[in-house]
């Protein structure tokens, strides 16, 4: 967890003195407000892997001399085939479409992200393990 | 993690081989399956099928430069070409095909995992990167045609009374959507490279390409939120009568251009990054050599993105609202980690025993083109250059070379690299060098006339010009070239069909690969792996392989020809 901390932490410190150099320099306020909302893009992710980076176990993936019998258990639950995205995906083109062809579209779509955000929801009690 | 034995046994516990037996085939595994591989096959193809009709735009757009004076396309069907073109080369092309197609396919792979770590929100993603392409292309269906002010939206020619109708707002609801696309892939790119990989691949092992796709997905989540903000900022004073971009209202149309910009120009190392991964993973296989400074790389990819946001105002140098000195300075800068790149990829290929095959080729192509497209990119950094040549051909050559040399021949030579584990079958090798050669000639001929088209002082986005401009001789070379390259793509298409109709089994490690995704068969079995190598350098498979040669034996850089190792 240490590089993965150490990479976001870093670009976050840059963008943060590209910010001060810009703030003195340019004094445009707009950019200024971008650079500082990226900065904390950086710093953000790097404060929440730093935090876990001290409380986890050290993990095989970060030793240089981990076997692959070192990792026992499994990976995680991945799920196997399900269309919910696919419903999910066309109730937000649906909700999308409204914007341009009015508000009739958006009571289709909109049924639909309700019904498949719920059904997507269930269905993760149900993945398998692989 | 589990090792591999255990998870064939979990597996079959559960039930898990769908796929191989009797799992949903056809239209039904396209719209229902969460794998990984069928994902980034759908995303690939997908992507390039919208390249396709983009590039039937550009002929479309080249023919009607042909001659002066020609009338071809109307002036309003020109607009809407090039809006179109570029936003679907651009937002449906060269990112999705990258970060959607190759990265889904090849990143759990490449670090031994057995799907991405969010499987239906990777299937969600690819879903709304489909229905953004379709709501982009829909406009031309229309009564007042798509969108036609340039994929950049400059305000005020995006306002409601500059660009009525439905096109262009179905133009913002397609940004947005694949916008989202983007970030939801990027989340699981990030996820998955930092919480899947196998026992021992530390970072620092990673492969290049692993890497540039986190830094890629690093800078998508930097930089798209900021587009969908101005997508909504732009709606908004479409229909709802806010002022965000217009003087009448207090607002600043220049505020579009550093917000977009914001976003843009972090996207053009989104679409670059990727495609570098995929020169740095071909150039050491056919070299038979480890990359050259591995680090260096690493460490240069991160420097650009760190230095990509704080150049988005090279683009606006003529506004005269910007602080030159400083973005110009960012800009060259960002020549520094470029060269790194360049000169690592030289000398990767450096006393290699290297082998022209299509994929190496392609990346040849690249480094010509990429290289001629970024030294004209340090020139336009300089902003009295930029001001002589601002929104002329140059710029249109410029980013080109740029971004045509690497998503289309960074893109290809992944495309040719890892279609044998794509599919399984080789594909025709002399069919493949004369599509390179065309796609190379024809590109080129394409793009250096228009420096000179440019530097006569042809604008960009004009349907017509005239006798007297002097540029009617260039801009048929640039035409010709334009259809040899469209040429080669059919080329593409007559070996795809080809190798689909006559399959020649590719095997499972056809290139002598050096990393994880040519351990598996293929194409790879549902969950990917049913054995690792133990890793213990950045190419494990070469050490697996090659024991005598391994890596954590011998650190030197020196290549091992073929010759060598087969009178051992």
């Amino acid at each position: 967890m240490k590089v993965e901390y150490r990479i976001y932490m870093g670009i976050g410190i840059f963008v943060l003195l590209v910010t001060t150099v810009y703030f003195f320099w340019a004094k445009e306020y707009g950019g200024v407000t971008m650079l500082f909302g990226t900065a904390g893009l950086g710093i953000m992710p790097a404060l929440y892997f730093g935090w876990w980076r001290k409380r986890m176990d050290p993990r095989p993936e970060d030793s240089e001399t981990a076997t692959l019998a070192e990792s026992k258990g499994a990976i995680g639950a991945f799920p196997s085939n399900t269309i919910w995205p696919f419903v999910l995906g066309m109730g937000a083109f649906l909700s999308g479409l409204s914007l341009v062809f009015g508000e009739w579209t958006l009571v289709i779509g909109g049924a639909l992200l309700i019904f498949a955000a719920a059904s997507v929801t269930l269905e993760s009690r149900r993945g398998g393990v692989i | 993690m589990t090792i591999a034995e255990e998870r064939n046994d979990l597996s079959n516990e559960e039930g898990g081989h769908e796929h191989e037996h009797g799992g949903p085939r056809g239209i039904y595994l396209w719209l229902t399956s969460t794998d990984h591989k069928v994902i980034g096959k759908s995303y690939m193809y997908t992507a390039l099928i919208f390249m396709l009709i983009a590039g039937a735009m550009a002929m479309l757009i080249r023919a009607q430069l042909t001659g002066p004076n020609n009338h071809i396309v109307s002036q309003q069907t020109y607009n809407e070409l090039f809006t179109i073109h570029g936003s679907m080369m651009l937002y449906l092309f060269a990112g999705p095909f990258a970060f959607g197609g190759f990265a889904n396919y090849i990143l759990p792979l490449q670090i031994g995992a057995p799907d991405m770590a969010f499987p239906r929100l990777n299937a969600l993603s690819y879903w709304l990167f489909v229905t953004g392409g379709i709501t982009m292309l829909s406009g031309f269906f229309t009564s007042g045609g798509a969108a036609a002010f340039g994929w950049v939206s400059y305000a005020p020619l995006s306002s409601y009374s500059n660009a009525p109708g439905a096109g262009p707002d179905l133009w913002i609801v397609a940004i947005a959507l694949t916008g989202f696309s983007g970030i939801f892939t990027a989340v699981n790119l990030i996820t998955t490279a930092f919480y899947l990989r196998a026992p021992g691949l530390t970072m620092f092992r990673l492969p290049i390409f692993t890497w540039n796709m986190i830094v890629t997905g690093m800078l998508i989540l930097i930089a798209f939120p900021i587009l969908t903000a101005a997508m909504i900022m732009l709606y908004a004073d479409r229909h709802f009568g806010a002022h965000f971009f217009t003087v009448s209202g207090g607002g600043s149309p220049v505020m579009w251009q550093n917000l977009f910009w914001f976003f843009g120009h972090p996207e053009v190392y989104i679409l670059a990054l990727p495609y570098f991964g995929i020169v740095s993973e071909v150039i050491p296989v056919f070299s038979r050599k480890p990359i050259f400074g591995y680090k260096g790389l690493v460490f240069a990819t991160l420097a650009i993105a760190g230095l990509s946001t704080g150049v988005w105002a090279h683009h606006m140098f003529t506004t005269g609202t910007v602080l030159l000195p400083f973005f110009s300075a960012l800009s060259l800068l960002i020549a520094v980690p470029t060269g790194v790149k360049v000169f690592t990829w030289i000398a990767t290929m450096w006393g290699g025993d290297i082998e022209f095959k299509t994929p190496m080729l392609f990346v040849i192509g690249f480094l010509f083109t990429f290289v001629m497209g970024g030294v004209t990119g340090v020139m336009l950094a300089a902003p009295p250059i930029d001001f002589a040549v601002h929104d002329t051909y140059f710029v249109v050559a410029h980013f080109h070379q740029v971004l045509a040399g690497t998503a289309v021949f960074g893109g290809f030579s992944g495309f040719f690299y890892w279609y044998p584990k794509l599919t399984g079958r080789m594909y025709r090798e002399s069919l493949g060098k004369l599509q390179f050669w065309m796609a190379f000639v024809g590109f080129s001929l394409t793009f250096f006339p228009q420096y000179l088209i440019g530097l006569r002082g042809m604008p960009r986005r004009v349907p017509v010009y005239l006798v007297s401009d002097h540029v009617t001789f260039l801009n048929q070379l640039s035409t010709v070239g334009a259809f040899l390259t469209g040429a080669s793509f059919i080329v593409w298409l007559i070996n795809m069909w080809i190798s689909w109709k006559k399959p020649v089994a590719a095997g499972d490690n056809p290139w002598d690969g050096h990393t994880l995704e040519w351990a598996t068969s293929s194409p790879p079995p549902h969950h990917n792996f049913v054995s690792l190598p133990p890793i213990r350098s950045a190419r494990p498979l070469w050490d697996a392989n090659h024991p005598e040669h391994a890596d954590y034996k011998n650190q030197g850089h020196g290549s091992v020809p073929r010759e060598r190792e087969e009178q051992k």
